[in-house]
């Protein structure tokens, strides 16, 4: 590192800025947002005082928060699990070699390019929810198949109905996810396939000790990246069934609490949300900048 | 950016001689390619599926809403006009026409100086950040990329509070200021990554002959930066194009971007007319469509600096 602000100053210059911009508006904003949740500030009418976690306690006492909670989970596990597998299996079919693979990788990843707003149009049609005579979408298509039974009320559905919204979620990103495997998959030194097979490794030992391994850092990647998207899951469910209860997560929670001019509690869920996302992404940061510390 | 040419295929060298019994090994590569032939195709069927539906929804006279036929092909296509003169297919792309034009107008005059102004101090912070570094370079780094990954309802309340007491416009200039900032940490992680792989002798030969940082980075970096701002406005664009978020909470249907306006047109159609929304969802999507399919692989450079290490 060189010495003196001759040699330091001007960098540190150009990117301040940057630093102060985000600053502000990322971490005095947070600031701030801590700030509000802990006070009273649950109208029009300025705080007053400052109350603690009295909102915190209050929101988990809340039936309709831990609702809300409970949706995100529904997603979230099915968002990931559909992106890990489907992204996987693509990424998997289309690296050892295949006829127009330009065409499949683009198709796969073409809803990447739209908005949750305009896929949300379309899902609606597909995930609606009328049966039997009246059914459309997929619930048509069931009809016409004969598996009827296969019809339901989709995000309707009390309880499981969030494993619907995740279906429009999974298509859009699942396409991510294949082009994270993917590079991964081309990363992994041809030598060292050769070396397993010369070896006399099985196909499913050539996976389970050389590739699985190589790939786990890509894995772990797209998990971290999937998994902070999901915590944060808000146009979807909007354009689909706007804020209505039975899709409540909290980004929407918060929305119709601040709509509602309650500062307090919308400032509460936003930290809480805040929190779930740190938890993931912090030590990811810390983890890859010490990774990258080692390189150099 | 090397990772869209990490994509591309790398050829694999197979020259072994062929042995006894390689003949029904062979007859069994061929039928597991076959099997994955199949399912490759049909995923793409199943990916394409809403596509299909949206066109084909987006054709079809309001009239023509039998859930029965929902999946077929129009009964009459707009070209046929009906016979007691009633709306046809192009009545809905007509109609969401009239309901986006003036956003979609909006939505480049946000988008397209969004993305130039994140990309370019971008450019700056990357720059410095790999190759003019200063004391604890490493530290403001990841102190300014996690401003990429905070969910934006974080910071939402109190921004909507400060643009109150501000009095800033509830349009499109309030959104520009947002998205500049908060573009900035993708911005600078991708340059920062690019730059990472420009040749140090370059940088110390500028030093030798006694340019400074801001020649340096002016005539003998900013001229290799090309591949980089490809990505970084490609996916500055298409984010604030799509943006639905900070359109709500900071904007209005009337002086707002497309999204709002889309969302307005579908929920407003909710019951009666599928086909205008549809129209809308495409009109609204066809941008970013045309960058992806334009600069495909430039967007998939974007895309994989998420993942922090590319």
């Amino acid at each position: 590192m060189k010495k003196g602000y001759k040699n330091w100053g001007p960098p540190l210059l150009l990117v301040s800025p940057t630093i102060i911009v985000i600053g502000i508006f990322v971490y005095g904003l947070i600031g701030a947002n801590v700030a509000v949740s802990f006070s009273n500030r649950n109208s029009l009418v300025p705080a007053t005082e400052f109350v603690g976690l009295d909102n915190y306690f209050a929101l988990f006492a809340e039936e309709r928060f831990i609702h809300s909670l409970q949706n995100l989970g529904v997603f979230t596990v099915f968002f990931i699990a559909g992106t890990m597998i489907f992204g996987f299996l693509w990424a998997w079919m289309l690296d050892k070699g295949v006829t127009a693979e330009g065409v499949f990788r683009s198709v796969f990843l073409f809803p990447m390019a739209i908005s949750f707003v305009a896929s949300g149009v379309v899902w609606r049609w597909l995930l609606n929810s009328a049966e039997g005579d009246r059914a459309s979408g997929l619930n048509r298509i069931f009809e016409n198949l004969g598996l009827g039974f296969l019809q339901n009320s989709w995000w309707n559905e009390p309880g499981w109905g969030m494993a619907a919204i995740a279906l429009p979620a999974i298509w859009q990103l699942a396409g991510y996810v294949m082009a994270l495997f993917l590079a991964g998959f081309r990363g992994i030194p041809e030598e060292l396939r050769e070396a397993a097979r010369m070896d006399g490794a099985t196909e499913w030992k050539l996976y389970r000790y050389v590739i699985f391994p190589q790939l786990s850092p890509v894995a772990l990647s797209a998990l971290i990246i999937v998994g902070h998207m999901s915590l944060k899951v808000f146009d979807l469910i909007m354009a689909i069934t706007k804020s209505i209860y039975q899709t409540e997560v909290p980004a929407t929670y918060l929305w119709v609490a601040l709509t509602a001019n309650d500062y307090a509690k919308s400032a509460t869920i936003a930290t809480i949300l805040l929190l779930f996302v740190a938890v993931l992404i912090v030590p990811y940061l810390v983890y890859t900048a010490r990774a990258e510390r080692k390189q150099r | 950016m090397s990772i869209a040419t990490e994509l591309e295929k790398k050829p694999r060298i197979s020259g072994k001689p062929e042995m006894p019994g390689q003949s029904e090994l062979r007859n069994r590569k061929r039928i597991s390619r076959t099997v994955k032939y199949v399912f490759l195709v049909l995923f793409l069927v199943i990916v394409l599926m809403p596509v299909y539906v949206l066109i084909v929804t987006s054709l079809k006279p309001p009239q023509d809403v039998n859930p029965a036929t929902s999946w077929g092909l129009p009964v009459r296509w707009p070209w046929e006009p009906a016979l007691d003169g009633g709306p046809t297919g192009f009545d809905n792309w007509a109609l969401a026409w009239n309901a986006l034009s003036a956003s979609i107008g909006r939505t480049f005059l946000l988008a397209i100086p969004a993305a130039l102004i994140s990309s370019f101090l971008g450019a700056m912070n990357g720059f410095v950040l790999a190759r003019w570094r200063f004391p604890y370079a490493d530290i403001v780094f990841t102190f300014i990329l996690f401003g990429m990954f905070i969910p934006y309802q974080a910071i939402m309340t109190p921004l909507v509070q400060m643009k109150t007491s501000l009095g800033l416009p509830s349009d499109i200039s309030t959104l520009l200021m947002v998205h500049i900032i908060y573009g900035l940490p993708i911005c600078t992680l991708i340059f920062r990554n690019y730059y990472a792989g420009i040749p140090h002798e370059l940088m110390e030969a500028s030093r030798m002959d006694g340019a400074g940082m801001l020649r340096t980075f002016g005539s003998i970096v900013l001229p290799l930066s090309v591949p980089g701002f490809v990505v970084t406005i490609i996916w500055q664009f298409t984010s604030a194009w799509n943006d639905f978020l900070f359109a709500l909470f900071l904007s209005n249907q009337n002086d707002g971007p497309v999204s709002l306006s889309l969302n307005n047109l579908a929920q407003g159609a909710q019951l009666a007319n599928y086909g205008a929304a549809m129209a809308g969802a495409l009109l609204a999507s066809l941008p970013t469509l045309i960058v992806y399919i334009v600069l495909g692989k430039y967007f998939i450079g974007g895309l994989m600096s998420g993942s922090v290490k590319s």
